[in-house]
């Protein structure tokens, strides 16, 4: 799983037909502190995100052991949204 | 899942019996603003998508879990063409 922190959506209309309904969030991967790193990627949201949280995401084949996202094309899931990271016993983020 | 921009096609004879009839694209990732880096990829494409066009690709096992894909030799899929996408709260990009 990574961190990530939602960027924004992506709608579409012309879609396989086994994404249909699916809420597809714009994400970007980031440290443990919340800080964004790298390259922006899609994921189907499982969990109703919103924009700005931090959340877990799962990759790969693991993005389909869902019943929303089972043989369906997908490779990234929004699995949870994180309440606060705990890093050497200090929180290091926390969701307003 | 990667956003990307439809830049031209693939034409192949000499293919696997399972490509026969597959349309393939050539793709380049973009960024959460669909502008276009990096090197350029090849997907099937299941919908139609045109040139020019900003689509979804999903990799991987996730690329053969369409109905035209499905026990292909293949690794990327287009699984969405984007309408548009939303950051911020703006829209900053939208299909012509």
């Amino acid at each position: 799983m990574h961190i990530a922190r939602v960027l924004g959506t992506a709608v579409s209309t012309i879609k396989d037909e086994k994404i249909k309904g699916s809420k597809l969030l714009i994400l970007k991967e980031t440290d443990h502190t919340g800080k964004l790193l790298g390259k922006a990627f899609v994921a189907v949201d499982l969990v109703d995100a919103g924009e700005g949280e931090l959340v877990l995401t799962g990759h790969g084949s693991s993005a389909r052991q869902t019943y929303l996202t089972k043989e369906c094309p997908v490779d990234a899931v929004v699995m949870a949204v994180i309440d606060h990271l705990n890093v050497d016993g200090e929180v290091v983020f926390r969701k307003e | 899942m990667l956003i990307a921009k439809v830049i031209g096609t693939t034409i192949s004879t000499i293919k696997d019996e399972k490509l026969v009839g597959r349309k393939l694209l050539i793709l380049r990732q973009s960024d959460e603003t669909g502008e276009p880096y990096g090197k350029p990829y090849v997907a099937v494409d299941t919908l139609d998508a045109g040139i020019g066009d900003l689509v979804l690709t999903a990799h991987g096992s996730g690329g053969r879990q369409t109905s035209q894909t499905k026990n292909s030799p293949v690794d990327a899929v287009i699984m969405a063409v984007i309408d548009h996408l939303e950051v911020g709260g703006e829209v900053v990009y939208r299909k012509e």
